[in-house]
């Protein structure tokens, strides 16, 4: 290309290409992206890996997350400490998995994540009613939620104990045509 | 059943809280998920790397070959799939790929080669898809509608970006087959030979110039019916009077040339259409699981996560409202269609066939009054008689108004119809939808129809030319223009209805309070009429190109203007529909209809190539009867061997054992997704039984551990629950003597990492 960019080594991007979904023009759009959440905190040198984390309130007011229901349990479901804070790795991370080339199964693991409210691996009904109520802004009766609710459960749950769990999740989802359209943020 | 008691296998800690059973976690199902949380008890993360702890945990060989066998297919499955495929945080990738390096080390060099070829192959692969993609035309705009609208009306505008570069493709292969050999033969020293002109009655082609002083309109008029100075153009059929180009080394026949591009841009689009539409296709055909798990569908899959726009997600999430109670409603409607009595099925049956013979009714009227309409002007542009500019252009452009008309009035009808027949809901958008796809493409049937009958009617049968040589000296390039009439008038007809409809209804409702105003709305962007049209267009391109070969041309430009005006339409003046229309299902409709419009348009190519004696008087095929027989022509004239074998691929024999091999081939194919299906049903009701014996053992496991618990309370075997290490009970085998622990207490430090 000719420009020498200072901002990452040449290992630093090779592991990056190699572990996400982005080529090194992207990686390095992504790192003005963060760097503009908070440019005082973040350092434009990142050889030597600084450890520097965002919190969610930053993260979680970008164009592309902002109008999302959801935004708030996807930047938790890929951050280290389950509160939100992000650092460059887990923010580029979380942007491959939601790119256009990452795989089904890669998805539903993390879809199956977001939609884990009270993070115990299953989704329960207190977890889908979170969901449903998310999605719809609460403009369903609670009847309305409650019936959704059990015939989304009776439509999914193979092994027959009212919940969610991984394997019924990802064989649902297998059959979702929209899943991949969908669960894609274009950054 | 099991699962309704009190669930004993999951502990609440005091804040109510299910924390997750430490047993649980050991199992395989969890530890291949990875899940990098860092867990509430424990503290340590998990570790994808098995070997260091198969080697310390010192367990029987039972435990241990086990293991092995687990781990050597864990670390096959891992080494076969790229690290960013993997669901762990990125230092953990990060260390997986120097581990890979390191293995990489160990290997052959060999091997070693073969690995780094595979990254380097896989980035340059990377690397071309952006550059490609960068590449692809109104990206930006693409970007743009897609996070204010969501994907499905994002379908239709990369449905239109597919079309533009079709019709470019296509409209490539003519000029360089057709029109770039005639034109470079003087600068490469060809001689072309044109057609002699027999003298026959048949070939005589009075000149349609306009002579003498030609008034402006005049030149409007030929511009917009494609006549006066238009028609000796290569813009149509008739001015493509080289027969032979003679070049230095071969000879180039046109007529061959130019009935193998038209059977060339035919299969083209066909097998494009094809691959593009392989994936939707064989996803709605394997898997229609949408009428099983819709409410599913809609939660997960349902929000669009590329919207960025703010009214955007206020209608995505009012439309997902919609759509969650539309289902609601659908079964409460399936319900009542169970509880219906006979006397009331009789009554609807009854109905609804009253109501589909009215539809036919309606949609034979239509086709009547095209035909009507064609021969009327057909007749009147004969009569020649000029009454003034308007009168003329009306009487050319009038099957193209009916159509017109009736395609709008048509829709409107079905959809007040249909909201009597009492189908479901999902079932009359579909059936409303259908009704206007026949409708759209039927009529231009029609119109080639009746522009046959008119071609092939002469006062005294049969024809002495095999058609009307009297009033259509050269009939191709009639319906040639003809052709160009539609497509003219469909993008005059576009443009209008934006600017004279759209716009003023967005005044009106944004600036008038009246309650016409709020019953009317503002204006939905309807994706099935709009696509409807879009299809419909390029029907009429596919018919087209064989009489006017500029025509691809023409609709590419066409398509690229549409493009612009309904995306500004869109931003202005559009609100998306309330009834939405999914992405996944709205790509394989798409190109479904465009492959029946190919369909549609292929036969009246195939019957005017076949049937109908090429006219005499102009055109490439003037030495052949129909203008099919210039390949047999050919084909007499290769050398032996080849002849013997085109005759052989020809011949009967060839044919019906193709098809019966064609045959087998498919049933081969059905009788082995029927198979998959069988074993895909087995497989889940395995999984559900599974689950429960899961469920069932882990219970017995807690009751024998409080057993046990209660008759030694000793300090010894209380159980470590709040350990959650992640190995796998590959020491159980140890325990068989003692009492049954829950979890054996963690190994030493060699495995903590």
């Amino acid at each position: 290309m000719g420009n020498k960019q200072t901002i990452f080594t040449d290992e630093q991007l090779d592991a990056y290409q190699d572990c996400t979904f982005f080529t090194r023009k992207e990686i390095l759009r992504l790192h003005g992206r963060y760097h503009e959440l908070a440019p005082h905190l973040v350092p434009m040198d990142y050889t030597n890996d600084p450890d520097c984390k965002l919190p969610l309130a930053l993260i979680v007011n970008m164009p592309e997350l902002k109008e999302n229901p959801f935004r708030n349990r996807i930047v938790e479901s890929f951050s280290e400490d389950g509160m939100g804070n992000l650092s460059f790795n887990e923010f580029v991370d979380m942007f491959s998995v939601l790119s256009e080339t990452a795989p089904r199964e890669l998805k539903a693991i993390y879809a199956f994540k977001i939609y884990d409210f009270n993070v115990d691996n299953y989704l329960c009904k207190e977890d889908l009613e979170k969901t449903l109520n998310r999605l719809t802004k609460e403009e369903l009766t609670p009847e309305e939620v409650d019936l959704v609710c059990e015939k989304t459960i009776e439509e999914a749950d193979l092994d027959g104990d009212n919940k969610l769990s991984f394997a019924d999740f990802e064989n649902m989802i297998s059959r979702a045509p929209d899943f991949l359209s969908t669960f894609h943020i274009r950054i | 059943m099991e699962a309704m008691e009190v669930d004993s296998v999951f502990y609440t800690d005091r804040s109510g809280r299910v924390t997750s059973n430490p047993l649980l976690d050991q199992l395989p199902s969890y530890q291949s998920l990875l899940y990098r949380r860092k867990s509430s008890t424990g503290g340590t993360k998990r570790r994808s790397s098995t070997r260091a702890r198969l080697s310390s945990s010192g367990s029987g060989k039972w435990g241990v070959n086990t293991v092995n066998r687990l781990e050597e297919k864990q670390k096959g499955q891992t080494e076969q799939r790229p690290i960013r495929e993997l669901a762990k945080t990125m230092a953990e990738k990060r260390r997986d790929k120097t581990q890979r390096l390191v293995e990489a080390r160990e290997l052959s060099s060999w091997r070693q080669w073969r690995q780094s070829t595979r990254r380097n192959l896989r980035r340059l692969k990377d690397d071309a898809q952006e550059w490609l993609s960068s590449l692809q035309l109104w990206r930006g705009d693409i970007h743009l509608i897609e996070g204010m609208f969501g994907t499905g009306i994002l379908s239709y505008f990369s449905f239109l970006r597919f079309l533009v570069m079709l019709n470019m493709i296509i409209f490539l292969l003519m000029f360089s087959f057709v029109m770039l050999p005639i034109i470079m033969a003087p600068y490469s020293s060809g001689n072309t030979t044109y057609n002699q002109n027999d003298g026959s009655i048949c070939s005589v082609y009075p000149s349609s110039a306009r002579r003498g002083l030609v008034i402006f309109h005049e030149h409007i008029t030929d511009l917009l019916s494609g006549g006066g100075f238009l028609e000796q153009t290569y813009l149509f059929y008739g001015y493509y009077k080289v027969d032979k180009i003679h070049f230095p080394s071969i000879t180039y026949n046109l007529p061959l040339a130019y009935l193998l591009a038209t059977v060339a841009y035919l299969f083209l689009s066909l097998i494009w259409i094809v691959k593009r539409s392989a994936t939707g296709f064989k996803r709605n055909l394997v898997q229609d699981e949408d009428r099983f798990q819709s409410f599913c569908n809609k939660i997960f899959a349902g929000w669009d996560f590329c919207i960025t726009n703010e009214n955007a997600a206020r209608l995505k999430r009012s439309s997902l409202l919609y759509e969650l109670k539309t289902d609601l409603e659908e079964e409460r409607i399936k319900q009542k269609i169970k509880d219906r009595t006979r006397k009331e099925k009789c009554r609807i049956y009854v109905i609804r066939l009253i109501l589909n013979l009215f539809v036919i009714a309606v949609l034979a009227g239509c086709f009547y009054s095209i035909y009507v309409a064609t021969v009327f002007s057909q007749e009147a542009q004969m009569n020649n008689t000029k009454v003034n500019f308007i009168v003329d252009l009306i009487n050319e452009y009038l099957p193209s108004i009916v159509i017109t008309l009736a395609n709008f009035i048509t829709p409107l009808l079905f959809s007040v119809i249909i909201n009597y027949e009492d189908y479901s809901p999902a079932f009359e958008i579909r059936f409303t939808l259908m009704r206007c796809v026949f409708m759209r493409l039927t009529s231009i049937g029609v119109l080639l129809f009746s522009l046959w009958s008119q071609i092939t009617k002469c006062k005294e049968e049969p024809c002495v030319c095999g058609y009307n040589h009297v009033l259509y000296s050269c009939w191709e390039t009639r319906v040639g223009q003809e052709m160009y009439k539609l497509t003219v008038f469909d993008f005059i007809i576009i443009v209008a209805v934006t600017i004279f409809v759209e716009f003023p209804r967005k005044l009106i409702v944004k600036y008038c309070e009246c309650g016409l105003a709020k019953w009317w709305g503002q204006q939905e962007f309807a994706i099935p009429q709009n696509v409807l049209e879009i299809v419909y267009g390029q029907t009429i391109c596919w018919i087209g190109t064989f009489y006017c070969p500029m025509l691809p041309a023409i609709c590419t430009i066409k398509y690229f203007f549409i493009f612009y005006i309904k995306k500004v339409s869109l931003m202005n003046n559009c609100r998306p529909a309330t009834r939405p229309f999914r992405a996944s299902s709205s790509n394989f409709f798409f190109l479904g209809v465009l492959l029946i419009g190919l369909a549609l348009a292929c036969l009246p190519v195939i019957v005017s190539v076949a049937q109908i004696n090429c006219s005499q008087a102009c055109g490439p095929f003037v030495n052949y009867t129909t203008s099919w027989e210039v390949l047999p022509t050919t084909v007499a004239q290769l050398p032996d061997g080849v002849r013997t074998l085109l005759f052989a691929l020809s011949s009967e024999a060839f044919a019906v054992s193709f098809f019966v091999f064609t045959c087998l081939a498919m049933f081969y194919v059905i009788a082995l997704a029927g198979a998959h299906k069988r074993v895909i049903n087995q497989l889940r009701d395995q999984l559900a039984m599974e689950g429960r014996d899961k469920r069932f053992l882990i219970q017995k496991l807690c009751q024998a551990q409080r057993l046990s618990a209660i008759k030694s309370p000793a300090s010894k075997s209380q159980p470590r629950s709040s350990r959650s290490s992640p190995c796998y009970h590959t020491s159980f085998s140890n325990n068989f003597n003692e009492a049954v622990f829950l979890a054996h207490p963690p190994p030493d430090s060699s495995t903590h990492v």
